[in-house]
């Protein structure tokens, strides 16, 4: 039990004054076109949309809205390349084209953290320290497999597959087009990239990067749009192969609509992760974990340890100590650096959210949020946290995609497993102890593909991410994440 | 003349029945159909599967799932072993299946002996595929990184119409020596030789729900193949554009894995390689801390 002895004292007077990182270092067009064959152009019906900013509504810019005749130009574009310039090369100059990348996006970082939070509300420590450097760091890590390949597939002949197809969520939007574009080069494909609607910045700007690295026309292409350009692309007979992360629902129907093509697919989609923490922990980490776990970007995180399963006899302990974490957490302008938590990514998102917090509570749970204050202007959510619920409980059940956090207790391990299992989804998950033989047994029970133990929401671009079951297909990162950009042959 | 008959034996015909968690029962549909040789001669009446039949094997096919994926990898190496063994063993009565099918009886021999090679060829990667698929990755933070490859699940196989025994053992093999268990339709106008080789992993001790095999109309069952929720993956070997597209359809609903093992050579290293186990294993990652 939490005593006030060991309770941390918050109270203390202590304010931090605002520490925003200034924006006047970044350069935004009022107006982009759709990056296709090389340069900036306007889309074929002249119809743009604006990109807020989630934490101010205000507008940022205008980007294009590209129709199915824009996916046609884009993917025509890529395939040109690909018969071209491109397919020719030598891997190993493939790959310091891929380097050159990774190197003016470190140079740029600071600008590229800066667009990023402003387009879609995460805090800029996060953009800073976690998005764009790792973004940088994948198309690092992929330039190098380039010239390699033969010693990724043993018995095997790898060969490009031709013009990939990506879609990408709004979550993660320049980590996610790193993660897209950089494997799908070295392994010799063009790409036509589409980012999600309400973050398209980064990727334009993205498409800066790789104009100024001299990359030949049409290798990237990337288009601005909505869910109709997403569709077009996937069924364009142009493309050789789509991945996608994004919700299960859509997955499922890109799976549908590629059925009886041979288009290749990669899936990265939803997940309801159990974060399980057992009496031997040490609990403080354990706390750091859970907030990471689902705080992180405002728990707009497929892997988001979105479900806490809590060993009973520490439970109150555990939830008390996370109340009082909660209401360190400082809500708000997401170019503050001390901020942990910006704003919700758009207005849809957060009626979602907010939905769910309904129906959390008229299921039964019972709701608690940290106190902080929110601002006026833009989309936010408080940390929220739901204890009382159960199995069946559609807060334990659906992924939210925001920072709502469902705790459930249990006595035994056996029970730790089911529960964490009980769920169609197996994206990720984690396990808090102190015991070795108890972290294995639990690691290798829980049918997900990425496992944190004693830790939590860890990414590296040599470390392989993606689900099992209704979590997708595929993986992405490491040496595994070349197999989506390749055919195997003899 | 008298004499003559009564010195004759009448053979006795075996009666072709379904393999079900360890047990051979008939299709619970009661329904049959005709295998005919050449010369319109019945030679067997075949269960004609059912929707029941598949998924009452998806069910034990689930339960035996973690049971067969926790034994080690040297016991499954030796299980796959001692199906070969029990093939050799009966050489003879695949021979004479396989002729009866319209095999050759020399085409008829280098298919069992192709198949016993298959079955000792993934029984040594039991031990080995994991070694080669699994990886350390180099994380820049203080953790240890590594992946490895688990079985995918239960898995729905809908055979290889033309290769009745060596496209059979072919995909059952390396989806069991990953940890796998599936249920298999056999080859729709040969079945005999599946029905045969279930009474060969029976004999091999391989455990009751592993794998599950059917006879019955491809044309019919395939949808419940490819639809079960219950089922992780689904292999397919043939048909053209239409089958393609409604396995992959319907195996949307859940996300299944779909793989398509359409004109492969069988008896080549298409179908004799380790991607085979890999296409239905999943890649799990595992991170921990490096530090005090």
């Amino acid at each position: 039990m939490a005593t006030p002895e060991n309770k941390l004292a918050f109270s203390g007077g202590w304010e931090y004054d605002p520490a925003p990182q200034s924006t006047d270092h970044i350069t935004l067009n009022k107006r982009y076109g759709l990056f296709i064959n090389g340069d900036f152009v306007p889309p074929a019906r002249g119809r743009y949309f604006d990109t807020i900013n989630p934490a101010t509504e205000e507008k940022i810019s205008r980007v294009a809205d590209a129709s199915s005749d824009d996916v046609d130009k884009a993917v025509k574009a890529a395939r040109a390349a690909y018969n071209g310039a491109w397919g020719r090369m030598k891997p190993a100059e493939r790959g310091k084209y891929i380097y050159r990348i990774a190197r003016i996006i470190q140079e740029r970082a600071r600008e590229f953290s800066v667009i990023e939070s402003l387009d879609g509300g995460k805090p800029i420590r996060e953009s800073r320290d976690i998005d764009v450097p790792l973004a940088a760091a994948h198309f690092f890590y992929y330039a190098g497999w380039a010239d390699k390949l033969e010693y990724a597939f043993p018995g095997r002949t790898a060969r490009s597959l031709g013009v990939a197809g990506q879609i990408i969520p709004w979550n993660f939007p320049l980590l996610m087009a790193s993660w897209k574009i950089a494997p799908a080069l070295a392994c010799g494909n063009t790409v036509v990239l589409k980012p999600a609607e309400t973050t398209p910045l980064t990727a334009l700007k993205l498409a800066e990067v790789v104009a100024d690295a001299g990359l030949p026309p049409g290798v990237v292409n990337i288009i601005t749009g909505s869910g109709v350009a997403g569709a077009a692309l996937v069924e364009h007979p142009g493309v050789d192969k789509i991945a996608f992360t994004g919700s299960t629902n859509v997955g499922r129907m890109i799976q549908k609509t590629l059925a009886g093509t041979n288009k290749k697919y990669t899936l990265e989609l939803g997940g309801k992760a159990a974060n399980i923490i057992f009496a031997d922990a040490a609990i403080d980490e354990a706390v750091e974990g859970i907030v990471n776990g689902i705080f992180f970007n405002q728990g707009h995180v497929c892997c988001a340890g979105s479900r806490l399963l809590v060993q009973e006899s520490v439970a109150d302990e555990v939830i008390a100590k996370l109340k009082d974490r909660m209401e360190t957490l400082i809500v708000g302008d997401p170019l503050d650096k001390n901020t942990d938590i910006g704003a919700i990514n758009s207005p849809m998102q957060l009626e979602k959210i907010e939905s769910y917090l309904k129906i959390g509570r008229e299921e039964g749970g019972e709701m608690h949020q940290s106190s902080c204050r929110l601002p006026k202007k833009g989309y936010w959510c408080r940390p929220t946290i739901f204890t009382g619920v159960s199995q069946s409980n559609r807060i334990v059940q659906d992924e939210i995609f925001g920072p709502v956090l469902a705790i459930q207790t249990f006595r035994r391990y056996d029970e730790a497993v089911m529960k964490a299992n009980n769920t169609p989804y197996g994206l990720s998950g984690g396990v808090w102890t102190d015991k070795g033989a108890k972290i294995f047994k639990v690691t290798q029970a829980i049918r997900a593909g990425v496992i944190w133990a004693n830790t939590f929401n860890k990414f590296d671009p040599t470390s392989p991410f993606g689900g099992y079951k209704e979590s997708g297909v595929g993986r992405e990162g490491g040496l595994h994440g070349l197999g989506a950009y390749v055919k195997l042959g003899a | 003349m008298a004499s003559a008959l009564k010195n004759q034996r009448i053979a006795v015909a075996k009666t072709y029945k379904l393999y079900i968690g360890g047990k051979f029962p008939r299709t619970e549909s009661g329904r049959y159909f005709a295998l005919e040789d050449k010369r319109g001669v019945v030679i067997a009446n075949m269960c004609r599967g059912s929707r029941k039949d598949f998924r009452n094997s998806v069910v034990v096919a689930r339960k035996a799932q973690s049971g067969w994926a926790k034994a080690s990898a040297y016991f499954r190496g030796q299980i796959l072993y001692r199906i070969a063994e029990m093939l050799e063993g009966r050489r003879e009565q695949f021979i004479a299946e396989l002729i009866l099918q319209g095999s050759t009886p020399r085409a008829a021999e280098r298919e069992i002996n192709r198949s016993i090679d298959r079955l000792i060829y993934f029984a040594g990667w039991a031990d080995k595929y994991q070694q080669v698929f699994s990886a350390v990755n180099p994380v820049s933070s203080s953790h240890f990184n590594f992946s490895v490859l688990e079985p995918t699940g239960v898995i729905s196989i809908l055979a290889p119409d033309d290769s009745s025994l060596l496209g059979l053992i072919s995909n059952i093999a390396p989806a069991i020596v990953g940890g796998n268990t599936c249920i298999v339709l056999a080859s729709e106008s040969m079945p005999l030789c599946a029905v045969s080789f279930a009474e060969v992993l029976h004999s091999a001790d391989v455990p009751g729900g592993v794998v599950n095999i059917l006879t019955g109309f491809r044309a019919e069952l395939t949808e419940f193949f490819a639809s079960h929720m219950d089922v992780n993956a689904v292999i397919y070997c043939d048909g053209g554009k239409a089958v393609a597209r409604t396995v992959q359809e319907l195996a949307a609903d859940n996300i299944k894995r779909v793989v398509a093992r359409t004109r492969l050579d069988w008896a080549g290293s298409d179908a004799a390689n380790p991607y085979l186990i890999s296409d239905t294993q999943e890649v799990k990652t595992t991170w921990h801390p490096i530090g005090s």
